[in-house]
């Protein structure tokens, strides 16, 4: 009995002592903590997925705190929304700015880019093209071993088994920026979501000479400046072989789509198109080969889920072949 | 007998062409030379299209100190300045030159006397090499005469000769030393002057009797010479740990081999020395190992820089049907190609086509965690920690592991139980944290 009595006397009074000295430590030492700080992050998405170029979310809430104003600063996982919350909790007006969604600039499926070897080391992407340029002729397409799919955080990306290559779903991307990191041959790119999420883009990143990167692939980027002469906005750059369209400028006319002949320009959830004759006639007489149907076109919807508008197959008719060097 | 004391393996030599003497391969019709066969800067051009070109003219000159000369493998005219797929899997320049025929340029000696007198001085020695172009031929391209320019301060007390040939399957080396001996030696007695050494060791491995037998027969009224038979050890061919071998010294981790007083040539980089100072030779020319179970007639073919890898494979019998691999290099360091375009540069030593069984994969599992790679590692590393942390891209932590120590051997692969892919995953960080170390630099 009194041995108990002791070890809890002992015991009581060291827990009393100890509590006694972490109680004056905490009040001695505490830290001086800007409150808004915890509530900037209450609102954020707290994916910690470093879209906003911070470490984190806590990063994110501390520099958002710390600057004098929220320009520059967005979280494009939460969009407007969260900027706006954090904008009343800071007391200060975010800038506003149009949503952005992750885009693949490759079309390169295994029916349009013919496989000239086989790869069988690590299913790594950051490996495959340490190693070489790829199982097929064009050495900058998609690898479709996956490593954007393994840094996606919110499963917006997954490979078709289809086509071999990553598929973006528009609704789940938040455009963090992810996959444009970790993809080693830059294919991925975040672009404005667009008016009714209507987007045009140059879905190639071949540098090559036109012969060249024909051969490699159906869709490649010729360099061929057609969609650029056909521009009346000045949207669309050619560097090294390859068309660009700044977003900025471009107004959704399509017709860089039309004049496009390798079907490299993508268009996303646009309408069908009304008048069909017509872009038949832009494509006819150049194109002798025309009537040949294309095996691959139909079914072109590369980047994103079905809502995508079917091209018509006469728009990408093929002009005649230049000599393959 | 002596070999270096960490890891290492012993794969099977499967020395195929051990006895197949060295046959001069035809002229291709298309010589492709591409611009960047040596490690440093690429060269920069010097002719243009359309300009007729003689053998051993130059094509290219140094674009820096650490960079070589290329001159032109065969004459004819430069039908294009472009690109080509080299043994590195991407698109390099190069220059194209349609062979007309074997118009050599004056200044070449072409006669087969043996040159015994070597009267120039060091320096001079030096610029001739320098001149030709020659790069280390063992396969690192290094070029030749950067090794032979020791920084101020540093001397060297002891010129190692790499006859060891550890790779699996290559022979190119070793006939080279039976069929070319004398002329290795007058090589090695120049780079001796040139270094201002007194002392040369030639290494090779035990399992080339007939090499050691002639060498040393050849250098009997050369003391300062001598011949080392080593123990069989991959990969005894390495830098260091070839010096660790014949001297006992290791190298540092970080330093070079001059800094422990040592100069390692092979001896293939030692008969171009030989056909340059004494011959006027620029390097436009090498022996290639052509081999595999499955080949025809495997062998080893006089090439010139810039013959397509096809052309080299027709030669051995063509392509077999079941072939899988394609393989610039020798089984454990080599590289796979892309295709048979390909051409021929400095540094391959070898083309060796592996069967679709041989060349299979076998399936990966998860690491044990038996530490069979680090008893392998020869350079002392951890390949599964190396290999994990490349995977997680984690590469502060890789630099502080020694990532750079890597040789690239290939050892810890091709230990590991579980067949990992280790060393693809170390050569990614490798590259990763060598270009974070050179950016911070600048």
């Amino acid at each position: 009995m009194n041995a108990i009595l002791i070890a809890l006397i002992v015991l009581g009074g060291i827990g009393l002592l100890l509590a006694i000295v972490l109680f004056s430590a905490a009040k001695a030492f505490k830290v001086e903590e800007d409150p808004r700080i915890g509530q900037v992050q209450a609102v954020l998405p707290g994916a910690n997925c470093g879209g906003c170029g911070f470490p984190g979310c806590r990063g994110f809430a501390e520099t958002c705190v710390k600057s004098d104003s929220l320009d520059g600063l967005r979280c494009p996982v939460g969009g407007d929304d969260v900027m706006k919350q954090v904008g009343v909790i800071l007391d200060m007006v975010p800038a506003e700015s149009k949503p952005k969604v992750a885009v693949l600039r490759c079309q390169g499926t295994c029916e349009r880019r013919p496989r000239t070897n086989r790869y069988d080391s690590a299913p790594s992407c950051m490996i495959a093209s340490a190693l070489y340029g790829g199982e097929t002729g064009c050495s900058y397409g998609c690898l479709g071993l996956g490593d954007c799919v393994k840094v996606c955080q919110f499963g917006a990306l997954s490979i078709d088994p289809a086509t071999g290559m990553p598929v973006v779903d528009e609704d789940k991307c938040t455009s963090c920026g992810a996959c444009v990191k970790a993809c080693p041959k830059g294919l991925f790119e975040l672009r404005f979501k667009g008016p009714k999420s209507r987007r045009i883009y140059v879905s190639c990143r071949n540098k090559d000479k036109g012969p060249v990167a024909k051969k490699a692939c159906e869709t490649a980027c010729i360099g061929c400046s057609k969609c650029q002469k056909a521009c009346e906005f000045e949207a669309i750059t050619i560097e090294n072989n390859l068309a660009y369209i700044d977003f900025n400028k471009c107004r959704m006319c399509r017709k860089c789509v039309e004049e496009c002949p390798q079907g490299s320009i993508v268009e996303l959830n646009f309408p069908p198109r009304k008048k069909k004759e017509d872009a038949a006639s832009v494509a006819e007489p150049k194109a002798a080969p025309a009537a040949e149907p294309k095996v691959a076109e139909p079914k072109s919807a590369p980047a994103v889920e079905p809502k995508v508008a079917e091209p018509q197959a006469a728009t990408v008719a093929e002009p005649k072949a230049p000599a393959a060097e | 007998m002596k070999t270096f004391t960490i890891g290492g393996i012993h794969p099977p030599e499967s020395k195929l062409t051990a006895g197949k003497s060295i046959v001069d391969l035809p002229l291709p019709r298309q010589a492709v030379v591409l611009l960047g066969q040596h490690i440093g800067a690429p060269a920069q051009l010097v002719v243009e299209r359309g300009a007729v070109v003689k053998t051993g003219q130059l094509l290219a000159k140094a674009g820096g100190f650490v960079s070589a000369n290329i001159h032109s493998p065969v004459s004819g005219k430069v039908s294009k300045i472009g690109e080509v797929t080299d043994a590195s899997g991407y698109p390099k320049p190069a220059v194209f030159i349609d062979v007309t025929e074997d118009d050599w340029a004056e200044e070449i000696v072409r006669t087969e006397k043996l040159e015994r007198e070597c009267r120039l001085t060091p320096q001079e020695i030096v610029a001739k090499i320098a001149e030709a172009g020659i790069v280390g031929m063992g396969g690192a391209c290094f070029p030749a005469s950067v090794k032979l320019t020791p920084p101020p301060g540093k001397k060297c007390d002891l010129l190692i000769i790499n006859a060891v040939e550890c790779e699996p399957y290559l022979t190119a080396d070793h006939r080279l030393m039976l069929e070319k001996g004398p002329e290795i030696v007058i090589g090695i007695r120049i780079l001796m002057k040139a270094l201002g050494v007194d002392r040369a060791v030639i290494g090779i491995e035990e399992n080339k009797p007939d090499a050691i037998e002639l060498m040393r027969h050849l250098t009997i009224s050369y003391p300062a010479i001598e011949v080392l038979p080593l123990q069989m050890h991959y990969p005894q061919g390495g830098e260091k740990q070839l010096i660790e071998a014949v001297s006992g010294r290791q190298v540092p981790s970080g330093a070079l081999p001059i800094d422990v007083g040592k100069v390692v040539q092979n001896v293939g980089t030692v008969f171009a020395v030989y056909e340059a100072v004494q011959k006027n030779k620029p390097l436009i020319e090498r022996i290639v190992t052509v081999t595999g179970k499955s080949l025809k007639n495997p062998g080893n073919f006089r090439v010139r820089i810039g013959t397509p890898i096809a052309d080299l494979i027709e030669a051995a019998g063509g392509l077999p049907e079941n072939a899988g691999k394609i393989i610039s290099g020798g089984p454990m360091m080599g590289k796979a190609l892309v295709g048979m375009d390909v051409p021929v540069a400095k540094g391959t030593s070898g083309v060796l086509v592996m069967d679709e069984a041989e060349s299979a994969r076998k399936p990966v599992s998860d690491c044990i965690r038996c530490g069979k790679c680090i008893g392998a590692c020869p350079m002392g590393l951890e390949p599964y920690l190396l290999s994990a942390l490349a995977e997680h891209q984690i590469w502060d932590r890789l630099e502080k592991e020694h990532i750079m120590d890597c040789i690239e051997c290939g050892c810890c692969t091709f230990t590991c139980p579980a067949n990992r892919p280790l060393l693809d995953y170390m050569r990614v960080g490798k590259a990763k944290v060598g270009a974070i170390i050179r950016s911070r630099k600048k």
